[in-house]
C-alpha cells in the first residue's frame, strides 16, 4: 500500500497514501450506531424496563383512580382510559427522545464516548443518526405496548381510520424529532453525567403536570394553559387527543378545536430552534475538559 | 536530518494558556516517520495539552503544527482516519463486548485491519465475549490499543497509557506497544515515567513548565556533562568527590597516590548517575525565571 512507482515523487504529496482507499458512507455508518445505540440501550435493563413501562403504568394508575368504568363527561361514551391514553401516548415520546437522549449524551461527555469518537474518522452526523436511530425505535417500540396494553387491557378502541394514522404518524414524528433535537441542545446544561438526572427529570415532570398528561388539559388553571403553550409536549399530547379521542371531545379543548395547524407550527419551531442552539452549543468534551 | 518525507509531526512555537496559566510556553517537537517519541515530563508540564492539539481537540493560541502535513485544527475525515488515537482517562464503554466495540470501530475507517487480529494482537482473545464493564485497568488499556489500532494508522498517540498499572501488566503493555511499533506505526507517547521512556523510546522529549528543557536518545540525555561519573573516595577521614569523564583512570591514579599498602582506597565509590538522577536535574534546573526571560 505505502509502495510508490519511480515515477513519483513523494515529496509532491508528503505522508499522504498513493492510492487512499475510500472513506465509509454516511448510510453505512449511521446504520452502524444506530444498530450499536440500539444494543446499548436494550442491554441497560433497568433502563429499558423504566421506559418502556412508566407510561403503561402511569396509564393503569390514572385509570384506577378515576375509574375504568366513568365517563370523562356524562354521556360521552369517553371513558378515563381512553381519555389519558393519548397523554401517555405523548409522555412516552418525551421519555424517549427528550429524557433519554439529555440524560445519554450528557453521560457519553463525560465518560469519554463523545471524545473517542471524536478521534474517530466517524462524521458527528453519523452520530446523531445513529441517536435519531434509536430514538425512533424505543420510541416505536415503547408506543406500540401501550396501545396494545390499553387497547387489551383497558378496552380502550382504537381508530380505525386512516385520516387518523396519518394524524398519528406526523404528530409523533414531528413531536420525537422536537424532543430529541431539544434533549441534545440540552444535554450540554447539566455540569456532568452524575447531575444529568436530576437536571433532566424535573424539566420532564413539570411539563408533564402542566401539558395536561396527568389531568384534564381544560381543567387546568388558565395561566398554566398558557405556560404549557409555549413547550412542545402540550401540543403532541393535543394532537394525540386529536387520534385517540372522538370528535365530540374537541368540545373539551380550550380552543374548542384540535389545532393541526398550530401543533405543526410549535413542534416544528422547537425543532428548529433546538437544532440550531443545540448545534451551536455541542460539546464533545467535559467542561472541566480546557 | 535529511528526508524525503515531511516529518509526521511538527510543532514549532506552540502556545496555549488557559487563564493565567501557560500551560504551553513556545514549546518545539519534530516526529519523524517510523520513529517512537516520548515526551515525559511532571504533570502539569504541558504533555497532554500538546497533544490533544496535535490531535485536533484544542486550538494553539499561536505556533505552527503540522500533523501528516495537515492542520489538526482543520484537518477533516481522511485525516483523522490516518491516526489513532488513545485519550488519557476514559471510561466509557459500559454495556458491548470487546468483540462488537472492536469491529464497529474498524467500520469507520477505510482501509481497517482485521478486527480478530488485532484483538489477538493485544491479548483479549479470552476476553472478546465480555462486556467491556467487566475488564481490569489493564485490559481496558488494551482494549483502547486495540481501537487506536484498527484503523490501521501511520501515527499513533498514545497519551500517560500505563498510569496506575501494576508492573506485570506494565511491562506487558511495553510488549504491546513494542509490536505496535514493529508494524511501522510511528508513536508519539506522553509519560511521566521515565523507565517507560527509557524502554519504549528512540527519541525522548523533557517537557517542563510548558516547553522543551532536553531531548535526545535516551541513554544520551542531558548531554555528556549530566552523564558524567562521580568518585568519591577519604584521605585522613575527610571525603574528596571529583566529577570525571574517566573513573578507571582517576581510580588508578588513586590508588597509587592515597591507596592503602594492599591498593584499596579508603570509602572509594564511583557514581553513574541513572537516567532518573539526570531527569530530576533537568526538570528541576529549569528555574521559572529562566522559561519567563525565554518567553519574552
Amino acid at each position: 500500500m505505502t509502495t510508490t512507482t519511480g515515477t513519483t515523487d513523494p515529496r509532491t504529496a508528503p505522508g499522504a497514501r498513493p492510492t487512499a482507499p475510500a472513506l465509509p458512507g454516511l448510510a453505512r455508518l449511521a446504520w452502524s450506531r444506530t444498530t450499536y445505540e440500539v444494543v446499548g440501550f436494550f442491554r441497560e435493563r433497568d433502563a429499558v424496563v423504566f421506559v418502556f413501562a412508566y407510561p403503561i403504568l402511569m396509564l393503569a394508575i390514572f385509570a384506577a383512580a378515576f375509574g375504568s368504568d366513568s365517563e370523562v363527561l356524562p354521556g360521552s361514551g369517553v371513558y378515563f382510559p381512553q381519555y389519558f391514553l393519548p397523554g401517555m401516548v405523548a409522555t412516552g415520546v418525551m421519555l424517549s427522545s427528550f429524557q433519554n437522549l439529555a440524560i445519554s449524551i450528557a453521560a457519553e461527555r463525560d465518560d469519554g464516548t463523545l471524545k473517542r469518537l471524536r478521534s474517530t474518522p466517524l462524521p458527528p452526523t453519523a452520530y446523531f443518526l445513529g441517536k435519531t436511530g434509536q430514538v425512533l425505535l424505543t420510541a416505536g417500540v415503547q408506543t406500540a405496548l401501550l396501545l396494545v396494553v390499553a387497547a387489551v387491557v383497558f378496552d380502550v378502541p382504537l381508530p380505525t381510520d386512516a385520516g387518523r394514522w396519518w394524524t398519528f404518524a406526523w404528530v409523533f414524528a414531528l413531536g420525537t424529532a422536537a424532543g430529541a433535537v431539544c434533549g441534545v441542545a440540552y444535554s450540554s446544561v447539566p455540569r456532568s453525567g452524575r447531575s444529568a438526572s436530576p437536571v433532566v427529570i424535573p424539566v420532564v415532570l413539570v411539563l408533564q403536570f402542566v401539558s395536561g398528561v396527568f389531568f384534564r388539559f381544560d381543567e387546568l388553571p388558565t395561566w398554566m394553559q398558557q405556560l404549557a403553550s409555549v413547550f412542545p409536549l402540550k401540543w403532541v399530547a393535543q394532537g394525540m387527543r386529536s387520534v385517540f379521542l372522538p370528535d365530540e371531545a374537541r368540545a373539551l379543548e380550550p380552543a374548542g378545536t384540535w389545532q393541526h395547524g398550530a401543533t405543526a407550527a410549535v413542534l416544528a419551531a422547537w425543532f428548529v430552534a433546538a437544532l440550531v442552539v443545540g448545534v451551536r452549543t455541542f460539546r464533545w468534551r467535559r467542561r472541566d475538559d480546557g | 536530518m535529511a528526508t524525503t518525507r515531511a516529518p509526521a509531526v511538527l510543532v514549532e512555537g506552540l502556545h496555549k494558556r488557559y487563564g493565567d496559566k501557560r500551560a504551553v510556553d513556545g514549546l518545539d517537537l519534530r516526529v519523524e516517520h517510523g520513529e517512537i517519541v516520548a515526551v515525559l515530563g511532571p504533570n502539569g508540564a504541558g504533555k497532554t495539552t500538546t497533544v490533544e492539539t496535535l490531535e485536533g481537540f484544542r486550538r494553539a493560541d499561536s505556533g505552527h503544527v503540522r500533523v501528516l502535513g495537515e492542520d489538526p485544527a482543520r484537518a477533516g475525515r481522511a485525516w483523522r482516519s490516518r491516526l489513532g488515537v488513545v485519550l488519557q482517562d476514559n471510561h466509557d464503554l459500559a454495556e458491548v463486548t470487546v468483540g462488537e466495540v472492536v469491529r464497529h470501530v474498524a467500520g469507520f475507517y477505510p482501509a481497517p485491519r482485521d478486527p480478530d487480529q488485532v484483538i489477538d494482537a493485544v491479548g483479549l482473545r479470552e476476553k472478546v465475549s465480555t462486556r467491556t464493564r467487566a475488564l481490569s485497568g489493564g485490559q481496558r488499556r488494551r482494549l483502547d490499543v486495540a481501537l487506536g489500532v484498527v484503523g490501521d494508522p501511520e501515527l499513533l498517540f498514545l497519551d500517560e497509557p500505563t498510569t496506575g498499572f501494576d508492573p506485570q501488566a506494565r511491562h506487558d503493555f511495553w510488549d504491546l506497544v513494542e509490536s505496535v511499533r514493529a508494524q511501522g506505526t510511528t508513536i508519539l507517547l506522553t509519560t511521566h515515567y521515565l523507565e517507560e521512556a527509557e524502554r519504549l523510546a528512540d527519541r525522548v522529549v523533557v517537557v517542563a513548565h510548558g516547553h522543551v528543557v532536553a531531548e535526545g536518545a535516551p541513554a544520551d540525555l542531558g548531554g555528556r556533562g549530566a552523564r558524567r561519573a562521580r568518585v568519591r573516595w577519604t584521605v585522613d577521614g575527610v571525603r574528596h568527590e571529583e566529577a570525571t569523564d574517566t573513573p578507571t583512570a582517576l581510580v588508578a591514579r588513586l590508588a597509587a597516590q592515597v591507596g592503602r599498602p594492599d591498593g584499596e582506597v579508603p570509602g572509594l565509590q564511583v557514581l553513574r548517575p541513572t537516567l532518573e538522577d539526570v531527569y530530576l536535574g533537568l526538570i528541576g534546573g529549569t528555574g521559572t525565571d529562566a522559561h519567563e526571560e525565554a518567553a519574552r
